[in-house]
């Protein structure tokens, strides 16, 4: 057994990944990933499905191995040291697998044993996360026969049973209704005051509200790494202006077309006579005054005129479509 | 140590905890049965001084349960986890490859011999209820049971190996069935060919499992079989181990 508590360097960061690559055939998975995790921090892996968020998931949790780069978890390689990594590492895979023929008790003690836990030690872990996640009802129940919300809670409660500094859950919250979700949610809030967490999503209000940190992925990059708020901040410029005007649509056209800090625009006919158009500002600039002037000065009736506020979910969207329109 | 026996122990179990389990169980038991019942009927028609368990290779039910139950028990062993995904829960906890692979054979191999075990109780069966039955011999019924189990562990070995390309159970036992049967049809053809002088005739026998069980039944025991069968197994788990440790090639 390696000494857990001593081979760390204090400050370093608890995951190191640099220009990690994958190649399935010569198909790339991920390209050229690189980020650092520090310790206590939760982190959104976001992006459409095949985006590469679940094999950068499986190379840290020593499942794949990379084609190319290096993963050090808590100091060790991934290739090099994937036992003393994965000793350190609390992985549950997508969909949650488990053994549907044993009882969650009896799971969860397998489990412990195989990750190295002692008998009296695993028998005494088990009992926490049996308590942790709330479990103790179905304690004696087989696996097969529980809910989804359940056995969710058995997958998190197995990830953790062996106290990893690092936990890993692919999609925790896929399929679960929202009462579950919150659930979830609230575990694995809770799992941040001591561990290191990663999880992956593609639902973005889930990852908005625990992470401290997001990464997106898109095409087995990513497209962009920081807080929640400041990937709202940065992506500020893509606002766009909604208005809608009565005017006839050619002189509203030429009038766009005039204003230098329009950038793009596309006008629909609203009911009425009115125009709806949707301006993109230069730099994201916000319009509404000159917009409001204009209208003034023409006699435009005007009847609406608002700024998108960004959320996580536009930057999802902008980031991780394949076409400008 | 410890991991090796904890999922060991937890693959026996999944076999008993399968209705698939019991479906083998019976099965072999009503095969084994039925052979017994070829075997007093033999020792009805015409009474032999040989070892009676020379008989049992004969009826050719052991051969039908060892090419037929051996695919249906180790099937599941890699190809199931693979499909429900607890192939990668298992492979991300702090175990090796070859702890994975020797815990898996030897809970298809332990479950193997269970479904033997009743067999042992045949020579005193026949001694209870034959009217003449002269003393059964330890040996040849010990060295009987030797061969069923070193040939079950080269088809439980060919039949991991199987699973471990697939994430299909279907397709794992098809393989198993497949390779097996065909190093059935060897010994056979072996078997069947006429005696003669060539190095391929010699080949044949060695290699025909129809002969060794033969030997064994009749109380030989041959160091050759023994190296042949383990090394096999040998080999086979081997092949097995690489076959798991292939998802982590570049």
């Amino acid at each position: 057994m390696a000494d857990d508590t001593h081979d760390i360097p204090a400050p370093k960061p608890m995951i190191e990944v640099e220009n990690l690559t994958k190649l399935y055939g010569s198909r790339p998975a991920i390209r050229d990933v690189s980020f650092t995790v520090g310790r206590g921090e939760i982190v959104g892996f976001l992006g459409p499905n095949g985006a590469g968020k679940s094999t950068t998931m499986r190379i840290l949790a020593g499942f794949l191995a990379a084609t190319g780069g290096t993963v050090r978890v808590a100091g060790h390689d991934v290739a090099d040291a994937s036992r003393e990594v994965r000793r350190r590492v609390g992985f549950m895979p997508e969909n949650n697998p488990l053994h549907s023929d044993m009882r969650v008790r009896e799971y969860l003690k397998f489990r412990a044993r195989l990750k190295g836990l002692g008998r009296q030690a695993s028998r005494n872990r088990v009992d926490e996360v049996i308590e942790q996640f709330d479990l103790t009802d179905a304690a004696r129940q087989m696996i097969g026969e529980l809910s989804k919300g359940y056995r969710q809670r058995v997958g998190l409660a197995d990830a953790l049973v062996h106290e990893p500094a690092v936990i890993i859950l692919d999609e925790p919250t896929i399929g679960l209704d929202p009462h579950q979700v919150r659930t979830v949610r609230q575990c694995i809030k809770q799992l941040a005051e001591n561990h290191t967490v990663l999880i992956s999503s593609h639902i973005l209000p889930e990852v908005e509200v625990t992470c401290t940190k997001l990464m997106i992925f898109h095409e087995g990059r990513v497209v962009a790494a920081d807080t929640p708020a400041n990937l709202e901040l940065k992506l500020g410029g893509q606002q766009r202006i909604t208005v809608e005007l009565e005017a006839e649509p050619d002189v509203l056209e030429t009038a766009w077309e005039e204003m230098a800090e329009v950038e793009h625009h596309r006008i629909t006919p609203a009911e009425g006579r009115f125009q709806r158009c949707r301006l993109t500002p230069r730099d994201g600039m916000d319009l509404r005054p000159e917009i409001a002037a204009l209208a003034r000065t023409r006699g435009w009736p005007l009847r609406e005129l608002t700024r998108d506020r960004h959320t996580l979910e536009d930057i999802f969207v902008h980031l991780t479509r394949k076409d400008e329109d | 140590m410890g991991t090796f026996i904890t999922l060991t122990r937890r693959e026996l179990a999944g076999h008993f905890l399968s209705f698939r389990g019991y479906v083998i169980l019976a099965g072999v038991q009503f095969l084994l049965g039925l052979s017994l019942l070829l075997i007093v009927d033999a020792l009805n028609n015409q009474p032999f001084d040989l070892p009676i368990t020379e008989k049992f290779p004969s009826t050719g039910l052991f051969w039908l349960v060892l090419l037929l139950v051996t695919p249906v028990i180790t099937m599941r062993t890699f190809a199931r986890e693979k499909s429900t995904g607890t192939f990668e829960t298992l492979m991300t906890t702090p175990v090796s490859d070859l702890q994975v692979v020797l815990a898996k054979f030897s809970g298809a191999f332990g479950f193997y011999l269970l479904t033997f075990l009743p067999m042992a109780a045949f020579p005193f069966i026949l001694k209870h209820y034959a009217a003449v039955f002269p003393e059964v011999d330890a040996g040849p019924v010990a060295s009987t049971f030797l061969g069923i189990a070193l040939i079950g562990s080269f088809f439980m070995a060919l039949g991991c190996f199987a699973s471990s390309l697939t994430r299909s159970q279907i397709v794992a036992a098809m393989a198993s069935f497949t390779l097996g049967t065909g190093i059935f049809m060897v010994g056979l053809l072996g078997e069947i060919s006429p005696p003669t002088d060539t190095p391929l005739y010699a080949a044949l026998r060695y290699i025909s499992v129809l002969e060794h069980m033969k030997d064994f039944s009749s109380g030989i025991i041959d160091s050759r079989h023994i190296v042949f069968y383990l090394s096999l197994t040998a080999v086979f788990l081997f092949l097995t181990c690489q076959t798991i440790g292939s998802r982590r090639w570049k």
